[in-house]
């Protein structure tokens, strides 16, 4: 089994999974390494990042010295093809033109979806995450707690491979020992920062990302993964070795040729192959999931987009993970005479509560940094971070949660706006743009958001996309808790700037100006929320639709809450849990 | 700029950056004034060519003219090497120009693409290329590239905002910043330009070693 085109499907799999990012490309991976026969569908093209990656070409060396662009706008490097804010011939629509209620859905047509453009930030929700509700009355509590998540993470992390350091800190969990890879050193800028906003209380510490900064235990990890499945732990410990340490160049935005960073398609994807128990079928664009007469779900049908086609799959079982968006829409579009408001839809609520992050920037520039001494200050993106300080300090917020705070300094690659500041011409201006490389610095809050009422997608009413599929229409709206936070962001940024002796503008004192538009954050999550009653929510604690229980949500669409921790390792435990469990299901023959 | 997109912190660092980047545009730009901007044709009038795409081919090496034809004129193009390299001396003597490295060809680039984010450059550059000349001319009956270096910075002195700018110098001086921020933007992206600001990063290492003693110590931090 392999990558493969139409005339090679077989007719029957035991599972299909629909999308082929961290939810798809763990789910696979699960199945795959216990024995079950798997079809993939992805609706973009396949994608290689070993030979497809630009690693060491300068930005001299994209058009427009990779400017970001309609068609590729985190810059033309970044890894992301087919994809973006608007995807042609596949439109959404938005259901006002304030543009504080509008919702941006970045969506990546490929192989490996959003696995390829993101910023590897592998937090674990804590304790208090899962239940948000039980501790200020707000959105939901989860059906789950923090400790049947953790053997999950736990595995997560080992598999995919995550730099970091347990600091002890409240609500921010420790890994086990042996689990995550050293974190890189902080850079100079990174430790200024830290060693002058420690008087606020605020903690400086290493950030967790998926990236190798050694390589993976080979040898112990895979026991540990696959304990009792030798051929998994086989296959495994030779997909580890085949993965190379970061080299310590090139953006991780790009894509990784030589596999130091995860992404579905170099991590999870090629020992799930190498079982022989996947196929993956690109370009074929999922349009509902079918129901058999007993009431279960017994595969999907979807576009050829080569042929422009409809086609029809079968599985014993189906797992949805096509991005929380994509799975809502494939649910409000899979109609029937059992299901006609949508499958699994008896609630009402598929579409409801998606959640983005709250997020807000502010950036600086610090003499302290200027004419720092020449040496390498690239590393792998960010090294450090801000976790969440003030738990203590709760009810004098005037909001709800909170947020991480993520930072950028350093000497990187130069490209557009380098020197772009300084006055004059000649030497004495070379002189200056030499002094202030490097003497910037930009933070970015992450915060979490409360699912509500307003914010909501459904299928328009007449829009469809370029085959014939509705498309989803976007309602949202920011509550008062999550403008206040980003007007708290950019207090605290003017602080710590101040602080470090650094000059910005003012801090914007008005949250709902301060916040970025829905969406923006990419960490779109909700439209189809677990619980704990059939009635208040889509799926159970194993992601299991509760009116179909053979059919999986395990990409971002069960989450109920959206903590400030970046979601895609909750995803990955998450779908590894779910996927356990439906594979016992299987075995049992409940399924 | 304040909605720079997504998560993602390997793209924290280019997200910020653009930011700064915005920010320091923002200061150094100073668009053209509407009457400039009528007496041009729209930047769709001379490209044409392609655009970048859904699915370009990305590890690919491009250079300005691959995507869509270039459109300064042979005389702008002279007088747009001239100035990169009046405003981009080469510090040592084995320094190639900038117009040596093609820093004119990458403004070109720019002033002809069909992007929205691009065109607003057009006019401001190629109006004052023509302006410069014909300054030069006025004063020095020479196009601006044969001038002798006194006579262009006599030039260069009035309109790049060093000293107070005379009124009737402003329009010159929008084209002069803008110019420079893309020339800067163009050098600083080359190998020679990476040495010059003192960016030693791109080539892979076994270790990340961190700052060196001597920047800690810059920083109070040894």
């Amino acid at each position: 089994m392999a990558i493969i085109t139409e005339k090679d499907l077989q007719p029957n799999y035991d599972v299909i999974v629909v999308g082929s990012g961290a939810g798809g490309g763990q789910s696979a991976y699960t199945l795959t390494m216990n024995g079950v026969k798997v079809l993939m569908l992805e609706a973009g093209r396949n994608y290689d990042p070993v030979t497809e990656t630009p690693m060491f070409q300068s930005k001299a060396d994209a058009p427009l010295l990779g400017m970001g662009t309609r068609e590729k706008p985190f810059g033309f490097h970044d890894a992301t093809v087919d994809g973006g804010w608007e995807v042609p011939g596949e439109p959404y629509t938005q259901a006002s033109t304030d543009p504080k209620q509008r919702f941006d859905w970045w969506r990546a047509r490929m192989l490996g979806g959003r696995t390829n453009h993101w910023g590897r930030i592998s937090l674990r929700n804590g304790p208090y995450d899962f239940k948000p509700y039980s501790r200020d009355g707000l959105g939901f509590d989860w059906p789950l707690s923090y400790e049947d998540v953790a053997p999950y993470y736990d595995k997560v992390e080992m598999l995919v491979g995550v730099y970091g350091s347990n600091e002890g800190l409240e609500n921010t969990p420790d890994s086990p020992n042996g689990t995550l890879l050293p974190p890189p050193k902080a850079r100079a800028g990174e430790l200024y920062v830290k060693k002058h906003v420690a008087k606020f209380g605020i903690p400086v510490i290493p950030i967790h990302r998926a990236i190798l900064s050694t390589r993976q235990d080979h040898v112990n990890f895979p026991a540990r993964l696959h304990p009792n499945n030798p051929k998994a732990q086989k296959i495994i410990a030779k997909a580890m070795q085949e993965r190379a340490a970061c080299f310590w160049a090139t953006d991780c935005g790009r894509g990784c040729s030589i596999k130091a960073n995860y992404q579905s398609t170099t991590v999870h994807l090629p020992p799930a192959l190498a079982t022989g128990n996947l196929d993956i079928l690109c370009n074929a664009h999922a349009r509902e999931v079918t129901v058999g007469a007993d009431g279960k779900a017994n595969g999907v049908i979807y576009i050829d987009k080569v042929t422009g086609q409809e086609r029809a799959v079968k599985g014993r079982a189906v797992i949805l993970a096509a991005s929380s968006g994509e799975t809502a829409r494939i649910l409000l579009n899979s109609k029937s005479n059992r299901f006609p408001n949508g499958l699994a839809n008896g609630s009402g609520l598929v579409g409801k509560y998606i959640m983005d992050t709250v997020g807000a920037g502010l950036g600086g520039s610090v003499p302290a940094f200027e004419n720092l001494p020449v040496h390498n200050e690239e590393g792998a993106g960010t090294h450090v971070y801000i976790p969440w300080w003030l738990y203590k300090d709760a009810s004098k917020l005037g909001f709800a949660r909170g947020y991480h705070i993520e930072f950028g300094t350093g000497r990187r690659m130069p490209g557009l706006g380098t020197g772009g500041a300084s006055p004059g011409y000649g030497k004495s201006y070379k002189e200056e743009v030499r002094q202030k490389y490097g003497a910037g610095i930009g933070f970015a809050g992450r915060g979490e958001m409360i699912p509500n009422e307003d914010s909501f997608c459904e299928l328009d009413p007449t829009v469809k996309d370029k085959w014939g599929i509705p498309v989803l229409r976007f309602h949202w709206k920011w509550s008062e808790h999550e403008t206040k936070q980003a007007a708290h962001m950019e207090a605290t940024f003017a602080m710590m700037i101040e602080a470090i002796g650094g000059k910005t503008r003012t801090p914007q004192a008005d949250g709902s100006k301060a916040i970025d538009t829905g969406g923006r954050i990419i960490h779109e999550v909700g439209g189809a929320i677990m619980g704990a009653n059939a009635k208040k929510s889509v799926a159970n604690q194993w992601n299991q639709c509760w009116e179909v229980p053979n059919l999986l949500l395990n990409d971002g669409s069960a989450f109920c809450s959206n903590a400030d921790k970046n979601p895609t390792l909750t995803i990955m435990a998450l779908a590894w849990r779910a996927t356990d469990h439906l594979i016992e299901e299987m075995r049992k023959g409940n399924l | 700029m304040e909605n720079i997109p997504a998560d993602n912190s390997g793209q924290i660092d280019r997200r910020q950056a653009l930011k700064w980047i915005g920010a320091a545009a923002a200061a150094a730009a100073v668009f053209p004034h509407a009457s400039a901007q009528d007496r041009l044709a729209p930047p769709s009038a001379s490209p044409g060519g392609k655009r970048i795409g859904w699915d370009p081919l990305l590890n690919k090496n491009y250079v300005p003219g691959d995507l869509w034809a270039l459109t300064l004129t042979p005389k702008q193009r002279k007088a747009a090497a001239s100035l990169t390299d009046l405003i981009l001396p080469p510090d040592n003597p084995s320094d190639k120009l900038p117009s040596q490295l093609g820093v004119q060809a990458f403004i070109d680039e720019w002033i002809s693409s069909p992007y929205d984010e691009t065109a607003k450059d057009r006019p401001v550059i190629t109006e004052g290329l023509d302006w410069l000349d014909a300054e030069a001319q006025r004063r020095f009956q020479k196009d601006f590239a044969e001038l002798a270096e006194p006579q262009k910075c006599a030039i260069a002195d009035d309109i790049c905002g060093k000293t107070a700018v005379k009124k009737e110098f402003r329009s010159a001086q929008n084209f002069f910043n803008r110019f420079r921020y893309l020339a800067a933007s163009g050098y600083y992206s080359t190998p020679q330009g990476w040495k010059d600001v003192g960016y030693v990063g791109n080539v892979p290492t076994l270790n990340f070693d961190g700052p060196t003693p001597e920047a800690l110590k810059h920083l109070g931090l040894a």
